[in-house]
Parts: C-alpha cells; structure tokens; sequence
C-alpha cells in the first residue's frame, strides 16, 4: 500500500515522490491536500496534492525537508511504503469563470502553486506565473511552469537567476501593466502571502491565498488548524485551505505556526543522535 | 450470612503514583473478590437491572454464573447482548444505568455489575475463551444474505457493533475509517489510563475474526461518496462518524498559542501517543498551570492527562456548581484524589497572552438562579466579578457537535439544526437503505448508547435486506 514509484531530487532539501493512491488519485482536484505518515512513531504531515495520474492511480507530492518528518519521508526510495495516506482533504479552488489569473509561488510555495496554474492554463484561463527563491539552484519546476503559463517572471533574492528581486516587486509591476486581472492566488511564506494581499487589496482584485496552519486529523475533528478570517475562526483543513487573502488574519497564523518550535528541535535533534549512532 | 451492605472494592493504584504513569488506575477484582461481590445480588424476578441496561444485558443471569464458577458462561450470556464488556465494564456511566435501578442500591449501595461485567470480560480474555467457535458463529449464519455486501462508515463503537452483528448474520461486512486506527473515541478520546488501548486492539481483533474488512483512511465524503459505496455493490449502509467537531466558547483570546480543543489535546495524546514523546514524534505542549473548562468526561480526562503529562496545576473551570457536573461521579472522584482543583461556578469571558502564548484566564463569577428547561439551576453571572487565573494551557472541554464533513457530502440524509443525521426509531435515514447511529444521531452521549444503536441498525438491515431478498 502507498508505494513509493519515483523519486526524484528537484534541489537538495526538495523532493518530489510519486505515490500510489488510486482513490485519492480519483478524486483529486487542484486544491486538495493529503495527510500522511511515514511511519508508526510518526507525525500526521500535511502535504498538497502537485500532481495526480487518474489512469496510473498515483499522485505526487512535492515536499521541502524543513524538520524531523519531511527529514524522514525524504529518506524514503522507491519501492518503500508509507504507513498511512489519506485524502483528498479540504476544498478544491473553483477556476470557473477566472479568464486572467496571476500565480506567485514563493519557495517551496511554488510545488503547491503548480497544480493550480496547470488547472487554470488547462480550463482556458491566461495564466502570469511569478516563482521567487533566495538563489539560482533552489529553482524548482521551471519546465512545468513553462508549459502551462502564458507568462513565467522567475525572481532570485540575490539576482542570480531571472529578475533580482522579490516577487512583490514583480507583482506591483503585473499589477500596473495588465489590465482585468480577475483572480490573484499566492502561496508561501506568511510574510510573502501577507505583503501580495496588501498590495491586491489597494487594487481591489480578489486574492486567495492558501494555508499552512498546523493540522492533526485533517477532517475538522480537531481544531488545530484553525484561524482567523474575516473576523471568525474556520477550520483550515474543513473550509480552507484557500481562503480570501483579504479577510485572513496572518499575524495569528504566523503565531500558530511558531508553538511547537522548541520541541520540533528536540524532535531534529535527537534524530540525528540517533543517525550517528 | 448478613449481605455486605457496601460494592466490594476495587484496588486501585495509590493517586501520588498514579498521576506519574498512563497506567490504568484500578486492577480489577481477583476471583474471589469477584465471588463476594456477585453473592450480594438478589437475583430479583422482575430484572429492573437489565432494563436499566441500554442493551438489556442479562445481569442476573450473567451474575448466577460467576457464583456456579462457570466464568466463560458468564461471558457468552453478557456477549449475546453487549459485544464489547472489557470496555463497557469500565466506562460506561453505570450509575446512571444498571446500577441506578438495582433494587440492592435501595437501601445500600447497589451490586457492581459494572466491575462484575469487567472481570468477566477480563477474565475470558485472558483465558482465550472470549470467542465463539467456528461452529457456534456457522449456526448464526443466516444463508440468504451471505455474499451481500453492508458498508459501516466509522470504526467507533456504534461502527464496531454494527459490523460485529452484520458478520454474524452471514453479511460481508466493510468498516471505512478516516482515521490511521480503529476504535473511535476509544482510541483518540478515552486515555490509556481509563480504558487501555490493548483492550480496544482485542476487541477490534475480534470483529476482524468474524470475517469483518477494515479500510483505514478512507474518508467517506472526500476519499469516496456514500452513492460509490452503493455503486460499488454495498446494498445497505450503517453511518456511525459520532460527533467530533469541537465547540469553543468564542471569546476574545481563543486561538492564542496554548489553547486547544479537548479533543486536539487528547488526540494529540492518546492516538499520536505524544504521551511517549520524544519516541513518539508527534508534540503536545502543557505547562504549569492548566485550566480545562468544563465538568464531563472529556473534561476530566484532559485534566488527569495534563496532571499525568507533569503539569503541576490542573484547575476544572466550570460555570454551573458542583452537582450539576455531567462526569461520572467516578472520575470526578478520582480527579480530586489526584489533586485537580474544581473552580466552580465561574465562567471564562476571555483570555489573555503574552507574546503569542496564553497567560490568563479571565473568569466572571456565577451564581445559581432559577431553574431552566432541562431541570439544572441555570448559572446567572454575578455582575463586576471578574478575575484572573494564571495559566498557560488552556483546554476547552465544552462539547462537540457532528462532524458535518460526511452530511455535507452527501445528498438526501436529512439533519437536524445541530447536524445531527434525522433516523427513524429503526435508525434508518431518510435515505432509502442507509441507516446512521450513536453521537452523529443523538449527539456526544455514551459509549453503551452508540453500541445500542449500532445493533438495532444491524437488525433492521439484516431484516430489510431479508424481505427484499424474499420478494
Ligand atoms: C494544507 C497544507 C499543505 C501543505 N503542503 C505542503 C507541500 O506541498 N510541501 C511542503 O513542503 N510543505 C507543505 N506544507 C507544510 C508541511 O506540512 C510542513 O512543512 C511539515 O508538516 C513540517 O513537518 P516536519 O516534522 O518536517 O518539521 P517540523 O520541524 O516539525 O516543523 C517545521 C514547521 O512546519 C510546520 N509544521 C509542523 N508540524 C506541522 C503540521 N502537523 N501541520 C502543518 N504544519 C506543520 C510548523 O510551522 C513548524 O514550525 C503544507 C501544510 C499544510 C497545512
Ligand atoms: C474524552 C471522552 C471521554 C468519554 N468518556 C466516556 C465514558 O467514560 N463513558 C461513556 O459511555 N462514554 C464516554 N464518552 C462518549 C463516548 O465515547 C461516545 O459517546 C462514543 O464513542 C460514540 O460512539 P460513535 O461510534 O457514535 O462515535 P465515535 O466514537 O466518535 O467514532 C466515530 C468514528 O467515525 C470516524 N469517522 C468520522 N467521520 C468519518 C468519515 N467521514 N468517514 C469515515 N470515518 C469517519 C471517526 O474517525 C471515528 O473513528 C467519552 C467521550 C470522549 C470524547
Ligand atoms: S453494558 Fe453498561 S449499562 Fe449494561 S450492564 Fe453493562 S455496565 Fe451496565
Ligand atoms: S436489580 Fe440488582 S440485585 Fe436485583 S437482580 Fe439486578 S443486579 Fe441483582
Ligand atoms: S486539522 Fe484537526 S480540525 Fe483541522
Ligand atoms: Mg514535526
């Protein structure tokens, strides 16, 4: 079960895993998210879906190796299997009646962009990509966000590779330049996430953004994922985890994502204890 | 011989040694313990015990056995009612059931049935003797519906009930279950301390015996639709997701660092087992100073697992006042045994923090007024009575609604305002064929409950599925 078919190092500490799930691979849409588990001892990770083959019953995560469990999930090979999968979670984004669309993709933000700008470019929308990474060699799926956007502005922090600069700064020159943008959707960092939805919002052009928040079961049982938008708290896993960008309450998800810090250390630590030993 | 006018006790680990370990807290009775306890039942005629039984277990009978020293009797006749005892036999609210009714609990306390009930559930399976043979399960086989698939959505209680008594019947009976294990409640809600987890893994190794498939992380509504399950062959279905969507209260400070939902905590503790962390991967956070708000079980087991975890003050914040607490008077017992401090009547306005993470609870006083709909003085707030409580967790504990993830998926299942699934007195919905039961019909109730409804569906399946057959 959940077999590992085809592994591959897209940058040092991303990965990209092909894995069968034939139900979830049915039922995928651009949006949905999985949870996973590596092994017994093992966290509940959530993960988006970045690809899906209906006809091969597989789907595909792409994962930057950030702590313990995306650590240990990257060790994996193919052929090896993972404990537990399941999905598809949360609410696909609905691309109906989106004719012109902007997509930013910051870091690893990029592999959760990418089935999204497929899905838009697919359903006939014109489709602006903006990919941004810290440098050159941490570029992933330039070929694949080719394919599928009209436009593609690559962006590095340090201007070795496409535009020198952050993405906002390529946003703020999209937004002077095109006209009837219906849609903004931007993924990454909370800080990158909070700075585009200021930036649409003096605009006025709807934003969604979509959400990291901490999650366990991933089916609303729980809580632990749960945030401040316009005023009320939702349940990412159950209502997101897209939401409008200019309702959503980043300076409390930041604080949320921060609560186990101390103990994801320990956790990182006392694995590569156990490495060396 | 005078009859012993008070339960034989229990033994039970001391409270300075328990609140250290995750270790279940009484042992159980011994054989003879078991004897002297059995030998006060009257053996009454008219049964009121077996009434007071949400599944009509026949106590009586169950209890002669003990006393004829046939233990693995005892356990066929408690079975033929109640498939799991090993967990009934501890948390089921007995006092408010069976024993409540006992005609010995008129004048002194009433017979243990529910200790009597977990000795000879613990007994048997010890022994090995807790299954019935391939021969005695062949005779329950009913030929006509051999072949035809039932699906169970959810492996909690009423799921695990449901698929026990559908196999029995002769169905090819598939549990789906959203989670990473069985179990339900018992798994993520109930810790190890009060029901062991080994427990649960036998029971389910059980149903798995009588032929029943389990399908893990399969979550119905997203992972499949109740109309696939049909299209797939399944010809009737049982829905038992119980009532896992967390209430909070909705005041300022909720989402603060350090607040979680009961279930989050015990989740986090019991099926992720961050009680074994760092060897376990999954973390849970519990500082000094723990407030749960709230007074049921669920309450009651946040507070003794935060006591276990190492917290040093464990407080139950509660509005209403201290007869009106919903948790079994047992484990309020034990709670103050272990040193949880019971703030009542008062109710959290809000909560305050500190660089992210929470510090204070805010709390206004309350004080009984008039009585209200459902016969419990209501808590009316005593007015400029605010104060502060210093902690840094928070754990509310104030009731879940249903899970609307399957409801909102799915065509043609009625519900009620609260979301709870619309069932006929045979628990079917009012969809043709699909039948729901325990916490996602009557809401968070009990264990003994769900259990009943999942075998009154079983049989009205199995019946429906009979006369269709027929036609
Ligand atoms: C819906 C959703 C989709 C996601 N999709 C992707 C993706 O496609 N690719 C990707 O690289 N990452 C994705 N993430 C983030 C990913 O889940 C975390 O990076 C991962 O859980 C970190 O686990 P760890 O043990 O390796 O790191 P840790 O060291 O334990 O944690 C590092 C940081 O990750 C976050 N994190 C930790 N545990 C969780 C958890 N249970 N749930 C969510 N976040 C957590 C915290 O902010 C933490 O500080 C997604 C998160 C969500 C909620
Ligand atoms: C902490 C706590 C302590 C308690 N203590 C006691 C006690 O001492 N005595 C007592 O009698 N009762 C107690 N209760 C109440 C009792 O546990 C519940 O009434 C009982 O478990 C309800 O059983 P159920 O089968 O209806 O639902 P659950 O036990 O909730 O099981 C439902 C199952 O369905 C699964 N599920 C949900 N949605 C889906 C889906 N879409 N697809 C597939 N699967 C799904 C869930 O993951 C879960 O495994 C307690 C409850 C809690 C939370
Ligand atoms: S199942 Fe519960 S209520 Fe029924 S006899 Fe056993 S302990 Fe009593
Ligand atoms: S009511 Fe009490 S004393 Fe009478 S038969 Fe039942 S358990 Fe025995
Ligand atoms: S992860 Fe538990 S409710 Fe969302
Ligand atoms: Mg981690």
């Amino acid at each position: 079960m959940y077999k590992v078919l085809k592994k591959e190092k897209l940058v040092p500490t991303i990965t990209k895993l092909k894995i069968v799930a034939p139900l979830i691979a049915e039922k995928t849409k651009p949006g949905n998210f999985i949870i996973l588990r590596v092994d017994e001892k093992g966290e509940r990770v959530p993960l988006t879906i970045a690809d899906y083959d209906r006809e091969e019953g597989s789907i595909t995560i792409i994962f930057q190796e950030v702590g313990y469990s995306t650590k240990k999930l990257g060790k994996l090979e193919v052929g090896d299997c993972l404990q537990d999968l399941v999905g598809p979670l949360g609410h696909h984004i609905d691309m109906e009646d989106c004719k012109k669309v902007v997509l930013l993709g910051g870091g690893t933000g990029t592999a959760l962009l990418y089935p999204k700008v497929k899905g838009f470019y697919e359903q006939g929308a014109e489709v602006i990509s903006i990919t941004g990474v810290r440098t050159k060699n941490l570029i992933i799926l330039e070929d694949e966000l080719n394919e599928y956007s009209d436009k593609l502005y690559i962006a590095t922090d340090d201007g070795s590779y496409g535009i020198h600069g952050f993405v906002t700064e390529i946003l703020k020159d999209v937004l002077k330049d095109e006209k009837d943008i219906d849609l903004v959707v931007a993924i990454g960092p909370v800080p990158m996430m909070k700075a585009v939805a200021d930036m649409t919002e003096e605009y006025g052009i709807e934003t969604i953004v979509s959400l990291n928040a901490i999650m366990v079961d991933g089916t609303g049982m729980c809580g632990a994922c749960r945030v401040t938008v316009g005023g009320e708290t939702k349940f990412t896993c159950f209502d997101g985890p897209s939401f409008d960008a200019h309702q959503v309450d980043f300076e409390e998800l930041m604080n949320r994502l921060n609560f186990y810090q101390n103990e994801e250390e320990d956790v990182a630590k006392a694995n590569s204890a156990e490495e060396v030993n | 011989m005078a009859l012993q006018k008070t339960k034989t006790p229990m033994r039970e680990q001391e409270p300075e040694e328990r609140i250290k370990n995750f270790d279940e807290v009484p042992f159980g009775y011994s054989d003879e313990e078991a004897v002297v306890e059995a030998e006060r039942c009257l053996q009454c005629k008219h049964q009121p015990c077996v009434e007071g039984c949400p599944v009509h277990v026949p106590i009586p009978q169950f209890i002669q056995a003990i006393l004829d020293g046939d233990v693995v009797e005892a356990n066929q006749i408690i079975k033929s009612k109640n498939n799991l005892p090993a967990v009934c036999g501890r948390v089921c609210p007995q006092e408010e059931q069976c024993e409540k009714v006992c005609v010995m609990g008129i004048k002194n306390e009433p017979v243990a049935i529910g200790r009597l009930e977990r000795y000879v559930a613990d007994y048997n399976m010890e022994k090995g003797t807790d299954k019935s043979s391939a021969a005695e399960l062949e005779k329950m086989k009913i030929p006509e519906l051999e072949e035809k698939k039932v699906a169970v959505i959810g492996a909690g209680p009423a799921g695990l009930t449901a698929a026990a008594d559908l196999a029995k019947y002769g169905f090819d009976v598939t549990i789906f279950e959203a989670l990473h294990d069985t179990g339900g409640v018992l798994r993520y809600g109930i810790p190890e301390f009060r029901l062991p987890k080994d427990i649960v893994d036998r029971e389910v190794e059980a149903i798995k015996d009588l032929g029943v498939e389990i399908r893990l992380n399969v979550v119905v509504g997203k992972t499949m639709t109740v109309d696939e399950l049909f299209e797939q062959g399944y010809e009737a279905m049982f829905i038992g997701v119980g009532a896992g969507l967390p209430r909070f209260l909705n005041i300022p400070g909720e989402n603060l660092n350090g607040v979680y939902s009961a279930n989050e905590f015990l989740t986090r503790v019991n099926l992720m087992k961050a009680f074994k962390y760092p060897e376990y991967k999954t973390p849970v956070v519990v500082g000094d100073k723990v407030a749960v708000v709230g007074a049921g079980n669920v309450a009651m087991d946040s507070a003794r697992t935060a006591k276990r975890l190492g917290a040093e003050d464990v407080y139950i914040v509660y509005r209403r006042a201290a007869e009106q607490m919903p948790a079994r008077s047992e484990e309020i017992h034990h709670a103050e045994e272990e040193g949880i401090e019971f703030k009542l009547l008062n109710n959290p306005v809000a909560i305050h923090g500190e660089d992210g993470r929470v510090n204070k609870m805010e709390c206004l006083k309350m004080k009984l007024g008039e009585k209200d709909d459902s016969g419990r003085r209501r808590p009316l707030p005593i007015d400029d009575s605010n104060w502060m409580l210093d902690v840094d967790t928070v754990i509310i504990a104030i009731g879940q609604n249903p899970n609307p993830l399957l409801t909102s998926n799915t065509k043609d299942i009625e519900t009620k305002s609260w979301g709870g699934i619309k069932v006929n007195e045979d628990q079917e919905t009012s969809r043709e064929g699909v039948y729901a039961g325990g916490d996602v019909v009557t809401g968070a109730a009990t264990v003994i409950k769900a259990m009943g409804a999942g075998k009154t569906a079983a049989e009205n399946i199995k019946n429906d599925l009979l006369n269709k057959s027929k036609k």
